[in-house]
């Protein structure tokens, strides 16, 4: 069986195996159209790729370690890189090898191409992955082609294919990737053309740029934009863009060049080749018998279609923008660089100022309309905030991703998150408070006398080194600490975890001054000149999104938190009146009740327990390594501030989320099991910087685990075992 | 931060969880005709296959065998016995997809009183057995089940024991 096409060898029966986007090209090749030559390697490569070097397999159990509906996001990154990663790392069998490069070489021998993906299903009139997949512009040599080829079919399995995907609901285990090898044809006009305006169905649009077309889509090179009409093909209206700059193509891959000054001060299409690129996409709307999304290109003065799709107007708007959204995940450098400064400086204070205004209402003092007032009042900002998260914080965090990605490509590590060590050793305000406190239980280790004492609760004088230093961390940390039982304790609680601290040996930290440092120039010494510079940007941009990363996770849990406050209070009030079921009464029925004494909400249906002659108890719990090691030990289970001053050294951090107000007991744990899953979190990211073993991503870990629980921890292989 | 999840199909659960593991425990018993039983012999394990039934509560599997069998000798001996049962399909999609129950209890042979009943759940799944389980030789043994194990997606262990 023949496993590679040109376009003129595709034939009706294809669509299946060659994808959606080769076929198109082979009906334009036959229809006379001017289509830059192609190989296209069917699905059937990347089937056998998978079956004879065992990573389809391995993929499985990637994704079957829970239910995929149930994949946080920050899992299916984590997810996303190892798969990445095992592209990577696994060659073609020999045999494909030299099938496809002796094809390479004497169909497209050394010319520059463009290596797409051509999913089968991609594209539809019902679901479109335009964008979502990776295209690798100006590849040379038949070597490095089909290292390419690996990354796109990897694409497949990017976080936000597979999450576009969850969205869709549809099953990752059928998602297949043809891939066509295109001519590069260096024009220098480019741009897409829509048949027909989605917002504006009697108009047509069109876009253009100097250069090629990949700064236009991937949204760094602001188009030219004009309108026509469908009808008469007349143009209506032309945006002009401000023009500074082109994607050409540089020794390997693109560059950025600054334009002409001639060229700045002209749109890069008369109107006569505006009315030629019009037609182009009405030709081949006419061909595949409904609007289409083309991608061209000008060579002087010959024109060439590089792509047709249909466009997904038969979809919903809602549709539409949930893909615009996953669009949002390949964010260029440069927007994510003013992401990070409206994140860092507007939203992340804004939320943290809205959370706290919240907490210091008396909920108790107000009458019930104000209550429900107040009620409705918190659950639209929870709201509002939750849309954020989605628009500017998840994008951002990409920044981190973006980072790995290029480090591992560059380094080829043999641990995937080999980078996130370099992104780590910034100064976060968590460590620096861990620090503190473990120069504190030092001093007590060092003077029996002063443990002594303090174990008595009796305090050394005001000037005192250590008194000194408990006073300057309350100072500083206090109001980070701030739990009920440090507010209403003061030092004492302080005192106690400095006891348990001082009762062990101190933690290490896993890197000493200069490992980073090392680290840093491994990276950055393989890059030169201007690509350096790059390099460094990226670093700290890297940097800033994973010290941002999980700040988001708090300040919002904390939103959360005093909306349940308010319905607490609320839910409370109706109890007391007796008439009224409170039990998962809706948030806009207990509004209702409030403002109307009368009303009766409608109760929500109650789950019936079920009768089985079973009782049920975990063994042995999967989720993901998050940080490498085994470790055997005591629960504890965190589920209120509280518990953490009752934290003995030793035990397993168990909780639900950590969060950064809890990470001053992490010295003391031994291992730590979170629910929420991902590298990303900030559970996994303190178990790394102390080098404990850290699994993430179990389900009802604070629910399947009690305090007191013998656990195992293993860190390499992420399961947690429950000793009986 | 559990809302935040894609807006993809989270499936509707209107069973406990306990009664979802039963479930799937049934499913399993139900796709299954053959199961490994584990006996010893002074502190030598013995696995051989047998086919299973089991009760409608779960709480008993039964199989027969003959009496001359080494299996039946090993029982005799200790009643502590081990039974396996998967649905794998000796594909490579098994280390994700296939889950297997291990139960652990004590074997005997079926009271003559029951006899009858049991007979009839046996012979509802293993009609072809008829001949067999008829003759004088053969014994027909009820494993009082104490915990079931179950494990799915490669590593994922649960245990169910009997109330």
């Amino acid at each position: 069986m023949e496993l590679v096409l040109t376009l003129d060898q595709i034939g009706s029966d294809d669509r299946e195996s060659v994808g959606g986007k080769s076929f198109a090209l082979a009906a334009m090749v036959k229809n006379g159209m001017k289509v830059p030559g192609a190989l296209c390697l069917k699905a059937d490569v990347y089937h056998r790729y998978l079956e004879t070097t065992g990573l389809g397999a391995r993929i499985l159990m990637e994704f079957n370690r829970k239910d995929f509906a149930e994949v946080r996001w920050e899992e299916m990154w984590d997810a996303a890189l190892r798969i990445r990663n095992l592209f990577i790392k696994t060659p073609m069998p020999s045999d494909l090898h030299t099938s496809l490069q002796s094809v390479l070489e004497a169909k497209l021998p050394g010319e520059p191409v463009v290596v797409r993906s051509s999913a089968p299903g991609e594209d539809s009139l019902h679901a479109s992955f335009a964008g979502l997949h990776e295209s690798y512009v100006n590849v040379q040599g038949a070597e490095s082609i089909l290292e390419h080829i690996r990354l796109v079919w990897a694409s497949l399995w990017s976080d936000r294919a597979l999450l576009y995907r969850q969205e869709l609901g549809l099953e990752v285990e059928k998602s297949s990737m043809a891939v066509v090898v295109q001519k590069l044809i260096s024009g220098d006009r480019s741009g897409v053309a829509f048949g027909k305006n989605p917002n504006a169905p009697h108009q047509a649009v069109i876009e253009s740029v100097y250069g090629l077309n990949q700064g236009l889509v991937d949204g760094s090179i602001q188009p030219d934009q004009w309108l026509l009409d469908r009808q008469s093909g007349k143009i209506i209206s032309h945006f002009p863009a401000d023009r500074e700059k082109e994607v050409v193509a540089g020794p390997d891959s693109t560059r950025l060049q600054t334009l002409s000054a001639e060229q700045q001060a002209n749109p890069p299409l008369s109107e006569d080749e505006v009315a030629r690129v019009f037609q182009l996409a009405l030709q081949a709307e006419e061909l595949f018998g409904s609007p289409q999304d083309v991608e061209w290109t000008f060579v002087g003065d010959e024109l060439y279609v590089l792509q047709s799709r249909p466009i997904t107007s038969s979809r919903t708007e809602q549709e539409q923008d949930s893909r615009a959204w996953y669009f949002t995940l390949r964010r260029s450098f440069e927007n994510l660089r003013s992401l990070r400064i409206r994140v860092e400086g507007e939203l992340i204070p804004e939320m943290e100022r809205e959370a706290r205004s919240f907490a210091q209402q008396d909920l108790s003092k107000l009458s019930d309309s104000d209550l429900a007032q107040e009620l409705a009042g918190r659950q639209q900002a929870h709201d509002r905030w939750k849309d954020i998260y989605w628009s500017e914080f998840i994008p951002l965090a990409h920044g981190i991703r973006l980072f790995g990605q290029v480090y591992n490509d560059a380094v080829s590590p043999s641990d995937p998150y080999e980078f996130m060590d370099l992104l780590g050793a910034t100064e976060m305000v968590s460590l620096e408070r861990n620090r503190r406190l473990e120069n504190m239980a030092a001093m007590i280790r060092e003077d029996s006398n002063l443990s002594h004492s303090l174990s008595n609760l009796s305090y050394p004088q005001p000037d005192h080194p250590f008194s000194v230093a408990l006073e300057e961390f309350i100072d500083k940390f206090g109001d980070l600490s701030c739990s009920e039982e440090l507010c209403t304790q003061g030092g004492d609680a302080i005192v106690r975890l400095l006891l348990e601290m001082a009762s062990r040996a101190a933690a290490k930290e896993r890197f000493r001054p200069g490992d980073i440092e090392a680290l840093v120039h491994g990276f950055l010494s393989r890059f030169e000149g201007e690509k350096r510079g790059n390099m460094e940007e990226l670093l700290d941009l890297g940097r800033a999104s994973y010290r941002l990363r999980d700040d988001d996770n708090i300040y919002f849990g904390m939103i959360q938190n005093q909306v349940r406050l308010a319905l607490n209070e609320s839910k409370d009030r109706l109890a007391h009146r007796g008439n009224i079921q409170v039990d998962g009464l809706d948030p806009m029925e207990v509004i209702n009740a409030l403002n109307d004494p009368d009303y009766v909400p409608k109760t929500a249906t109650v789950t019936k327990v079920d009768e089985t002659n079973f009782e049920v108890r975990p063994r042995q719990l999967v989720g993901q390594p998050a940080s490498p090691g085994v470790v055997r030990g005591r629960a504890r289970v965190i589920d209120s501030p509280s518990n953490l001053f009752e934290f003995k050294a030793g035990e397993i951090l168990v909780c639900d989320a950590v969060d950064p107000n809890m990470t001053f007991v992490v010295p003391l744990a031994a291992g730590i099991v979170e629910r929420r899953g991902g590298m990303l979190i900030h559970g996994a990211i303190i178990a790394r910087e102390y080098g404990l073993p850290c699994v993430t991503g179990i389900p009802n870990a604070a629910s399947l685990i009690h305090t007191g629980d013998e656990l195992t921890v293993d860190g390499y292989l992420g399961i947690v075992v429950k000793h009986s | 931060m559990e809302q935040i999840t894609g807006s993809g199909s989270r499936r509707e659960t209107l069973l406990s969880e306990e009664s979802e593991l039963e479930l799937l425990i049934r499913e399993i018993f139900e796709s299954q005709k053959l199961a490994v039983l584990a006996t010893q012999n002074e502190g030598q394990p013995y696995a051989n296959l047998i086919a299973f039934a089991a009760s409608d509560d779960l709480k008993s599997l039964y199989f027969a065998t003959a009496r001359a069998t080494r299996k039946y000798a090993n029982i005799e001996a200790d009643a502590r016995v081990t039974v396996l049962i998967d649905n794998r399909s000796n594909q490579d999609s098994d280390f994700s997809q296939a889950a297997a129950v291990t139960a652990t209890g004590t074997a005997q042979e079926v009271m003559a009183s029951k006899r009858d009943e049991i007979l009839t759940i046996y012979l509802a799944k293993h009609p072809m057995l008829e001949e067999f389980v008829r003759s004088p030789s053969c014994a027909l043994l009820k494993v009082q089940v104490e915990t079931y194990y179950l494990v799915r997606r490669f590593q994922n262990v649960m245990e169910l024991h009997v109330k």
